[in-house]
Parts: structure tokens; C-alpha cells; sequence
């Protein structure tokens, strides 16, 4: 990893680091975008791997997605990560692809970078100079910008569990399975022992120049108790925390309104999972 | 024009070497320089499938790679599955009998990912097969008969019928 950095930091802006390639050879391939140097990342040993960390996970990022989607580890304590991996493209992009790759590439409209962002994931960079640690509000910028220098390299992603009952749900609008989605979310809702919501997470993808939380949804459920909450009015609030662009695939205001409505829908999913849980114990 | 790097991976059982420029991708290494002309090459940015091969024994789009990443790797393409010169693949059998294909462009990518993917789930439903050939795309046949296809050949590996 050594010499990754030592790569970068030697020729900066003409560098790109290569994780799966998913994206980055597309837009190679299609020459939206060129390097003069590409520093392939996969035989860098210590990038990959799921590690226990603290009662959470620490991802290297050369994780490819496939790992992801069938780690025991991710599954038990971060299930929002396990949820949106099969909504990532089709098996043959997440036998290559990498979570690292997916939030330093930053696309508005991918999986990860939500997630991340619902769940306050970290992010752990490192250059010629030292390691630092970024969090994921500080993290993306904007579209396809991130905290990440181009002499700096994304080592690592780190998740903390959720230590009390939760509800998690993820989906996505597509036309077809596998393409970009047109608004996605990730959910997470979780209470005290007496069943009142304590804590939400909404994180959004599609519907805004990067991915974004839902602080109006997050707010409103906030000291209900879980089966009083009516998900499908909270969700409606969700349109005033986005900034959806219009393109050939959709309105601006198809996304916000078939987005606002998908929130409710995994907000009501989670929130299932909640007193599921409650009436069952 | 970037300097040539010397190449070498096991194609189909066979060590293939040559050379080329370091981005040349895998798809047109296994073409021009291993003659696997069985790797299509549809729409070379990842998106229709054609190109699928075997990276040590996964299914991957050929055409984001790199040739150079997969020094040492066992590559197997279409032309490699089947057992002898004589004999079909399961799926190959499969594809023929159901109408799983029309012009076959397409075919060699689907041939390859159904493989994998009854590989991983040998008695996938309905709604997984569906989700199992997501990534590849067909403009003839409208999918049914390689839904069938793929329904079949999974019997077969299986050594149900």
C-alpha cells in the first residue's frame, strides 16, 4: 500500500487509482474521462477483507461487492450494508466491483454511498503523510467529488452496529433491474426498550447532486412509539429534503414524488420489522 | 503509443502468452491474441453481457478488464465448458433444445453467467433465474425460452432428469 500511496502522491491529478473497474473502465472506455497513469488496486493485499471492529465492521476497500452481499459479520451488524448489495448492478459487476470503489466514485444514484451516509459510516484515507479519518457528512461533496485528494487513497469503511431493537429497510426505484435507480433509500429505525423511536436514519441516492439524508422524515418519527407512526404521511416529507435533477430517464418531479413515496414504503417496512419484533416477544 | 508488456494466463485450460499495451482489455486479448472469438464484444462498457467469461471460476464483464490484471488467472471463455469437442455443456444443451436463442450473439455471455449462476443456485425458482440472467441482454428472443433453457440445464446439473 506503500507504494499505491507513493504512486499518488508522485503523480497526483494524472493518477486514478482502479478498484473493481465497474465504472471507472465505462467511462474510460466511452472516454468521458482520461488518465495518463491508472494504479490498479487489486493485488494490494490489506485493502480487502471484513474485520470486527470495536462492535461494528471495518471494510477494507477493496472489498468486492459479492463478499459483501454473503459476510456473516455485515449481515448481523450492519444490515442496511447486506440489504442494498443485490440492488448493485447483477452478480457478475459485484463479483469485481468493491465497496471502496463505489463511495470514492461517488455517484449520486449508487447504493453504498447512502448507505453510508444513513449510518454515519467513516471513512479512513490515507496519503504520503498519514492515515486520517473522514466522516460520511464531510464525505461527499458533490457529484462524483469527494473528500478523497487525488494523492490520497480510501482505505477503509467503518460502521458502527446499532446496539438497541431496529427496524432496516432498502430499496430502489428501476426500470430495469440493475440499471441506475431513479430514487432509492436506506432505513433505519430503532427504539428504546419500551418501544419509542430514539433514532432514525434516512439515507436517499437519486434524488439530489449527491446522496442525502431525510431530516425531515428522521424528525417526525422521532418519539413515536413504533406502531403509531403512520409511514406513508412521514414519507411525503421526504420530498422537501431533495433536489432531484430532470434527465431523459425521469422529471425532476417524478423522482421527488415517486421518491417521497418509496420512503414511506421502506420506512413502513422497517417500522414492520419493529413491532414484528415486539409483538413476537 | 505505450510500451508492450508481456502476457500470460491459462485460457481454457492452456497457458496463453503475448503481449500488449497495458490497456488493452481482457475481451480483445482473448480474441485476437488466445482466438477465443466466442467472446462477443456488444457494447464494451459493461452493460450487455456478451462478453462474460470465467475469472478463477467467477463470472466477469471481459471488457473491464484489463488483460494485464489477469496475468496468472484461470481465464475460461464459451469455447471451454464443454467437456470434448463432441459433447455440450448442460446449458449449451439446454439453450439448443428450449429456443434460448435466435441470432446468438448474445448467446456465448448468456451461456457463460447461467453456467456460473446454477453454479452458485443449482434449483433457482422462476423470480432467481429472472435475476440471474438481469445482467445479460437478448434483443430476439424476449427471454422466455432462455428462462426455460436455464430451468432445464439446471435439472440436468442437478442429475435430476
Amino acid at each position: 500500500m506503500a507504494d499505491v500511496v507513493g504512486l499518488l502522491f508522485e503523480h497526483g491529478d494524472d493518477a486514478k487509482p482502479l478498484a473493481g473497474g465497474q465504472s471507472l473502465v465505462p467511462m474510460l472506455a466511452m472516454r468521458l474521462t482520461r488518465f495518463e497513469h491508472i494504479v490498479d488496486l487489486n493485488r494490494v493485499d490489506e485493502l480487502f477483507g471484513v474485520e470486527s471492529d470495536n462492535g461494528g465492521v471495518r471494510i477494507g476497500a477493496m472489498t468486492r461487492q459479492a463478499a459483501v452481499e454473503t459476510d456473516a459479520a455485515v449481515a448481523e451488524r450492519v444490515p442496511l450494508l447486506h440489504l442494498a448489495t443485490p440492488h448493485i448492478g447483477h452478480f457478475q459487476i459485484r463479483n469485481r466491483g468493491t465497496i471502496g470503489g463505489s463511495v470514492a466514485h461517488a455517484d449520486p444514484a449508487s447504493e453504498y454511498p447512502a448507505v453510508m451516509l444513513a449510518l454515519d459510516g467513516t471513512a479512513e484515507i490515507a496519503s504520503a503523510s498519514g492515515t486520517r479519518e473522514v466522516a460520511a457528512s464531510e464525505f461527499f461533496e458533490s457529484t462524483f467529488m469527494t473528500a478523497v485528494a487525488p494523492d490520497e487513497l480510501l482505505v477503509a469503511l467503518r460502521f458502527q452496529a446499532w446496539d438497541q431493537p431496529a427496524g432496516f429497510a432498502f430499496d430502489e426505484i428501476a426500470r430495469r433491474s440493475g440499471d441506475f435507480a431513479l430514487a432509492g433509500a436506506a432505513v433505519g429505525i430503532g427504539t428504546d426498550e419500551a418501544g419509542r423511536i430514539n433514532r432514525a436514519a434516512v439515507g436517499m441516492l437519486g434524488v439530489g447532486p449527491t446522496p442525502r439524508r431525510a431530516p425531515s422524515v428522521e424528525a417526525a418519527v422521532m418519539g413515536l412509539a413504533a406502531a403509531d407512526a403512520d409511514p406513508h404521511e412521514i414519507g411525503r416529507l421526504a420530498a422537501d429534503d431533495m433536489d432531484p435533477i430532470g434527465d431523459v430517464h425521469a422529471s425532476a418531479e417524478y423522482r421527488r414524488r415517486a421518491g417521497s413515496t418509496l420512503v414511506g414504503r421502506i420506512l413502513a417496512s422497517a417500522l414492520a420489522q419493529l413491532t414484528q419484533e415486539a409483538g413476537n416477544g | 503509443m505505450a510500451d508492450q508488456v508481456p502476457l500470460s494466463m491459462t485460457v481454457n485450460g492452456r497457458t496463453r502468452r503475448g503481449q500488449g499495451e497495458p490497456r488493452l482489455t481482457l475481451a480483445d486479448f482473448l480474441r485476437e491474441q488466445a482466438l477465443c472469438t466466442g467472446v462477443h464484444l456488444g457494447c464494451e462498457h459493461g452493460v450487455c453481457g456478451s462478453c462474460t467469461v470465467l475469472m478463477d471460476g467467477e463470472a466477469v464483464r471481459s471488457c473491464l478488464l484489463f488483460a494485464v490484471q489477469a496475468e496468472g488467472a484461470d481465464i475460461t471463455t464459451v469455447e471451454g465448458l464443454a467437456p470434448d469437442d463432441e459433447t455440450l455443456h448442460p446449458v449449451q444443451e439446454a439453450f439448443r433444445d428450449c429456443h434460448g436463442l435466435q441470432c446468438g450473439f448474445c448467446t456465448p455471455g448468456f451461456v457463460v453467467s447461467v453456467a456460473a449462476f446454477l453454479e452458485a443456485n443449482p434449483d433457482p425458482s422462476d423470480d432467481e433465474i429472472r435475476h440471474g440472467i438481469a445482467g445479460n441482454l437478448c434483443r430476439c428472443t424476449g427471454y422466455q425460452g432462455i428462462v426455460a433453457a436455464t430451468r432445464q440445464a439446471a435439472g440436468v446439473m442437478r442429475g435430476g432428469e
